[in-house]
């Protein structure tokens, strides 16, 4: 087995340079899917270098941009929900963050991370989608919407990095995650909504984190009976070892119904 | 590369991609860190890293250079232990063992946090640590005898 170098850059200049020049180089945070994915040796093709980018300053923090929040690709959960910008304008995303295994995986876990891994169940993508948030690159902007193309596939190309992500304020999103625990569980269902404007997002019932189209023009014309019902038609859910079809089918409808009274009885 | 390890700083040749977890133990012989399921679920393998409980098997060894790292070997003072685990040991908070250093290490820095905490506080700073002994009333009980 060969051995996987290690790189630290200096700054992100340097990783993105780093990045272009180092064949077989895998960009990597947290650890939190990546290291569990090399010690397995699932990830393909086999990494040659890991590029840290952990500990880059320019992608911590959490800043207020105008009328946005931007939050570093590199900043923790624990970072993000400790941040006032986040409690006072983006509630819904603190909410996801907290149900994020426990604390040992929310002092690691990250946004670029979870983005750039794209599981369908990640815990925060529903919520990204739910506030129109845009994930930023080295050399551009990508509404979160058109990120996740396929099954793990995402819009980035090959030499491009996540450095951090936008959120509109002033958006109301309610969220809910169903899993087998309240702490350390992987999602059955997991799911965003904002009433207005019309946006439902959902992981795990699909090869991609998706946003139930249908639903949202029922919910525009302000067809709330519409939407619930055309969610089950949204959605593609597979049998897998946490849940079935059937389960998350029912539970989406049951969790859309819950999550729709929340944000209208919150107005 | 170089990190301090338990107040001792150490250095390692090899590559800083391995699992910090495996370097501590079978490099630096610190061999009270676990490893229970290498996928961040379990917690046995939890160290404090700059403060803050880390599951060892998700972090790549080069990551913590410069960094303060302490696992269940660097928390009794000498031969004195801390009055956490001396109320393990008195309440009984251990079966088999394998939990024991991740729950340590996780309810000190708790405890680091706030001597103000409630049975819940416990549970959900404790969550990220399994016990398949499933003794988790003693230990919640051990760790709240250490609050206010």
């Amino acid at each position: 087995m060969h051995e996987v170098k290690y790189i630290r850059p200096k700054s992100l200049a340097d990783a993105v340079q780093t990045y272009r020049t180092t064949p077989g180089c895998r960009p990597l945070a947290g650890g939190t899917d990546l290291m569990v994915m090399l010690h397995a040796r699932t990830v393909r093709p086999e990494p040659l270098a890991l590029l840290d980018l952990w500990w880059l300053a320019e992608l911590k923090g959490v800043r207020r941009v105008q009328d946005m929040v931007e939050i570093g690709a590199a900043e923790s959960y624990t970072g993000i929900i400790a941040s006032r910008d986040v409690q006072q304008h983006l509630s819904a995303l603190a909410a996801a963050a907290r149900t994020i295994g426990a604390a040992q995986i929310q002092n690691r876990g990250t946004l670029g991370g979870n983005l750039a891994n794209a599981s369908p169940a990640g815990d925060t993508l529903p919520v990204l989608l739910a506030y129109d948030a845009v994930v930023v690159t080295d050399r551009r902007a990508i509404p979160v919407d058109k990120f996740f193309v396929g099954y793990r596939k995402t819009a980035l190309q090959a030499d491009e990095l996540i450095t951090a992500v936008r959120f509109p304020i002033g958006r109301q999103v309610a969220f809910r995650k169903v899993g087998t625990r309240a702490a350390q569980a992987i999602s059955k269902v997991v799911m965003a909504v904002s009433r207005d404007p019309a946006r439902i997002a959902i992981g795990s019932v699909a090869e991609v984190p998706l946003r139930a189209r249908r639903a949202e023009a029922a919910l525009d014309r302000g067809d709330v009976e519409g939407a619930i019902a055309a969610v089950a038609d949204d959605i593609r859910p597979i049998d897998d070892v946490r849940s079935t079809a059937a389960y998350r089918r029912t539970v989406t409808q049951n969790v859309l119904r819950e999550l729709l009274e929340s944000v209208r009885g919150a107005r | 590369m170089r990190f301090t390890l338990n107040g001792r700083e150490v250095s390692f040749a090899g590559s800083g991609a391995r699992r910090l977890l495996d370097v501590i133990r079978e490099d630096l012989g610190a061999t009270g860190t676990k490893e229970g399921c290498g996928e961040g679920e379990c917690g046995a393998c939890s160290v404090i890293i700059d403060g803050e409980v880390v599951d060892s098997c998700l972090v790549a060894v080069g990551q913590v250079e410069g960094s303060d790292v302490i696992t269940v070997e660097g928390l009794a003072d000498g031969g004195r232990l801390t009055a956490l685990q001396q109320a393990f040991i008195e309440r009984g908070a251990a079966q088999c063992g394998i939990c024991t250093p991740g729950m340590l290490l996780a309810a000190h820095v708790l405890l680091e946090q706030s001597r103000r905490l409630t049975a819940d506080d416990v549970r959900e700073g404790l969550a990220g640590n399994l016990c398949r002994c499933t003794g988790y009333t003693k230990i919640i009980d051990a760790v709240l005898s250490c609050t206010k």
